[in-house]
C-alpha cells in the first residue's frame, strides 16, 4: 500500500497482503472446526495423533448409544427448551412495552437486559450461586433453567423489538378501526408480523442455552448438561472417540439452526429494503 | 367478554404497560439484581477457617485477602492476558474486517458475514475442544513443525520459562492462542460495522486533496474505525477476564481470576472470597467501559 503514490480511485482493488491476511483469519476461524469432523473418524483411541493413522465409522453409533452422553444431551435439550419458552415470554413482553409506551427508565431496559451477557460469565454464575447458597435452595433442573433464561431474554427482546420498529403501526390501527379487539388484533396482525423474529430469537436463545457452560457450572450442582459433560471429558479424557463424535454432533446441532436464524432475519431485512 | 376486557384495557394504557413490563422487570430485579446483591452481601461475609462455615457478619477481611501477593498476581496475570488477547484479536481481525467492509462484493459480503457469525454462535466448549486436538503433543502443530523442520524451534520455545511448558496444550501460550481463537469473531464484527460507516465521499475527498492511500488510511479510516476497535475490545477483554474453562484446560498450575473463583467456591466452599474476587473483574470492566464511552465505542455497537 505504501508504494502506491497515486490517489486511490473509488473502485480500488484490495492489495495481496490484505487478501492474504483476510484468508489467514478465515482459515484460523474455520480449520479447527474441520479438524473436529476429521477426528470423529480417526481410529486412534488414546491420543490426538495427526494425521490420523486410519479412518473408521464405528465411533458414531457407539457415541449415539452412550448412556452418559444421552443423559447429558437430554438434560441440555430440556433446559434449553424451557429457558427458550421463558425468554420468549419475557423478551416479547419487554419489547412490546418498550416499543409501545414511553416511561421512565426506558433507555435503561436494553442495557439492563444485556448485562447478564456482557458481564463476564463468572459474575452471573457466582451471583446466582451465592443467591442459591444464601436461600439454601437445592440445586436442580430449575436452578439451571433460571440462569439460562436470564441471559437468553435479550436475544428474543432484540429481535422482536427490531421487528416492531420495522413494521408500521397503521396495520394495527386499521385492524382496530375495523372493529377487532386488542386480542384479535394481536392474534391476526401482530403475531404473524413478528413470527419470524420470534423464531429467530427463539433459535438464538436455544443455542445460547444449549452451549452455555460457565454459568451452568455454578448452578448445576452434580448434574451434567452436554457442555459440562464435554468439559469433564476434556479435563480427564476417558473416552476420546465418543467425545470427538459428540463434539461433531454438537457442531451440527447448533450450526444448522443458526443458519436458519440468519436466513430468517436476513430475509425480513430484505423485504424491508424493498418497502422503503 | 373478550371485547369488554379489550375496551377496558384500551382505556387504561398505564395498566397495559404495567402488565407488559411487570413480568420481565420482576424477573430481572428479583433473579438478576437480587443475585448480584446477594453476591455483594456475601463478599462482606467471611469463611471461618475452623468450622468451614460462612459467617454472616459484616467484615472487610475477605476483601483484605484480595490484596495478598498471590491474589494480586492473579489479577495482574489475568489483566495482562486479557490485554494481550485483545491486541492479538485486533491485529488478526482488522485486515478481514477491512476487506469485508471495503472490498467484498455484496454477495461475497453475505458469505463472509456468515463465515464470521457461525463460529461466533457455534458451541463454545466444542471450539475449545478443537484446540485440545490441535495443541496436543502428537497433534497437528507438532506434525507441521516437524514437516517444515522447525520442531527444534518449537522445543526451544516450550523450554522458555513464562510462555512455555511440557507441551503447547499445557502452557500460557496455549491459553493465549485459544482465547484469541474463541473471541476473534467478537472483534471482527464491531470493527467491520465501524468501517462500513466510513462515508465513501470522505475517502474520495482525502484522495482528491492529495493524500496517498497510506495517508488516507492513517488519517481518515483508522480514526473512524477506532470506536469499533474499542467496542470489540470490550468483549474480548471482559470475556477473557471471566473465563475459567480455557485456563483450566490449557494452563499450567497458575491461576486466573475465573479459575480462582471456581476453586474458592467449589472445593473450599468459600463463597465470600469467590464473591469478593468477582468484584475484581466488575471494577476492571466498569473502569474499562467508562474509558470506552469516552472514546465513543458505544456508537459502534
Amino acid at each position: 500500500m505504501l508504494s502506491k503514490k497515486k490517489s486511490q480511485p473509488p473502485g480500488e482493488r484490495a492489495s495481496w497482503g490484505l487478501k492474504l491476511g483476510s484468508l489467514a483469519a478465515l482459515l484460523f476461524l474455520h480449520v479447527p472446526i474441520w479438524l473436529i469432523f476429521l477426528y470423529s473418524f480417526t481410529t486412534d483411541e488414546s491420543a490426538y495423533t495427526f494425521p490420523p493413522p486410519s479412518l473408521t465409522l464405528k465411533w458414531i453409533p457407539q457415541a449415539i448409544a452412550n448412556p452418559a452422553m444421552q443423559e447429558a444431551l437430554m438434560l441440555s435439550l430440556r433446559v434449553a427448551a424451557l429457558a427458550t419458552v421463558m425468554a420468549l415470554i419475557l423478551g416479547t413482553l419487554g419489547a412490546a412495552a418498550v416499543y409501545r409506551y414511553d416511561f421512565f427508565g426506558k433507555e435503561a431496559i436494553s442495557f439492563f437486559l444485556i448485562l447478564p451477557l456482557a458481564l463476564p460469565g463468572i459474575v452471573t454464575g457466582i451471583a446466582i450461586r451465592s443467591a442459591i447458597n444464601l436461600m439454601q435452595i437445592p440445586f436442580s433442573f430449575w436452578t439451571i433453567v433460571i440462569g439460562h433464561a436470564t441471559f437468553s431474554v435479550v436475544t428474543v427482546y432484540n429481535n422482536v423489538l427490531a421487528r416492531f420498529r420495522r413494521t408500521s403501526g397503521t396495520m394495527v390501527e386499521a385492524s382496530m378501526d375495523l372493529g377487532a379487539n386488542s386480542f384479535q388484533t394481536f392474534w391476526h396482525i401482530v403475531l404473524p408480523n413478528i413470527s419470524t423474529a420470534l423464531l429467530a430469537g427463539a433459535i438464538l436463545a436455544f443455542s445460547l442455552s444449549f452451549d452455555e457452560v460457565i454459568v451452568t457450572t455454578f448452578t448445576a450442582g452434580q448434574q451434567q448438561t452436554l457442555p459440562i459433560w464435554i468439559f469433564g471429558q476434556m479435563l480427564k479424557p476417558r473416552n476420546r472417540p465418543i467425545t470427538n463424535v459428540t463434539a461433531m454432533l454438537v457442531v451440527l446441532i447448533t450450526a444448522l439452526p443458526i443458519l436458519l436464524a440468519q436466513r430468517l432475519t436476513a430475509r425480513s431485512s430484505d423485504t424491508e429494503g424493498e418497502k422503503s | 367478554m373478550l371485547n369488554r376486557i379489550s375496551t377496558f384495557l384500551y382505556r387504561r394504557p398505564k395498566l397495559v404497560l404495567a402488565l407488559l413490563l411487570l413480568p420481565p422487570l420482576l424477573w430481572f430485579v428479583v433473579v438478576y439484581l437480587g443475585a448480584l446483591l446477594t453476591m455483594l452481601i456475601n463478599s462482606f461475609f467471611y469463611l471461618d477457617g475452623f468450622t468451614g462455615k460462612v459467617v454472616p457478619e459484616f467484615t472487610l477481611r475477605t476483601y483484605a485477602k484480595l490484596f495478598e501477593t498471590t491474589n494480586l498476581q492473579i489479577f495482574g496475570r489475568t489483566t495482562l492476558m486479557a490485554a494481550l488477547v485483545t491486541l492479538a484479536c485486533v491485529a488478526i481481525a482488522f485486515p478481514l474486517s477491512y476487506y469485508i467492509a471495503r472490498f467484498a462484493s455484496p454477495r461475497l459480503k453475505t458469505w463472509l458475514y456468515l463465515a464470521v457469525t457461525i463460529p461466533l454462535w457455534s458451541s463454545y466448549v466444542v471450539r475449545v475442544y478443537s484446540w485440545k486436538l490441535i495443541l496436543a503433543q502428537e497433534g497437528i502443530v507438532s506434525w507441521f513443525a516437524r514437516l517444515v523442520r522447525l520442531d527444534g524451534v518449537l522445543g526451544w520455545y516450550l523450554g522458555l520459562p513464562a510462555v512455555g511448558g511440557p507441551s503447547l496444550s499445557v502452557s500460557a501460550t496455549g491459553v493465549f492462542l485459544v482465547f484469541v481463537y474463541i473471541w476473534l469473531p467478537y472483534m471482527i464484527i464491531p470493527i467491520q460495522t465501524a468501517l462500513e460507516r466510513v462515508p465513501k465521499s470522505l475517502i474520495e475527498a482525502s484522495g482528491d486533496l492529495g493524500a496517498n492511500s497510506a495517508q488516507t488510511f492513517r488519517n481518515v479510516i483508522l480514526p473512524l474505525a477506532f470506536p469499533g476497535v474499542v467496542a470489540g475490545s470490550i468483549f474480548t477483554f471482559s470475556l477473557t477476564l471471566g473465563d475459567f474453562i480455557v485456563p483450566s484446560l490449557f494452563g499450567n498450575s497458575s491461576f486466573y481470576i475465573g479459575k480462582a473463583v471456581l476453586a474458592y467456591q467449589g472445593t473450599s466452599g468459600n463463597i465470600p472470597l469467590a464473591a469478593a474476587f468477582t468484584m475484581g473483574p466488575i471494577v476492571i470492566m466498569v473502569v474499562y467501559l467508562l474509558i470506552a464511552r469516552k472514546l465513543g465505542a458505544f456508537d459502534a455497537l
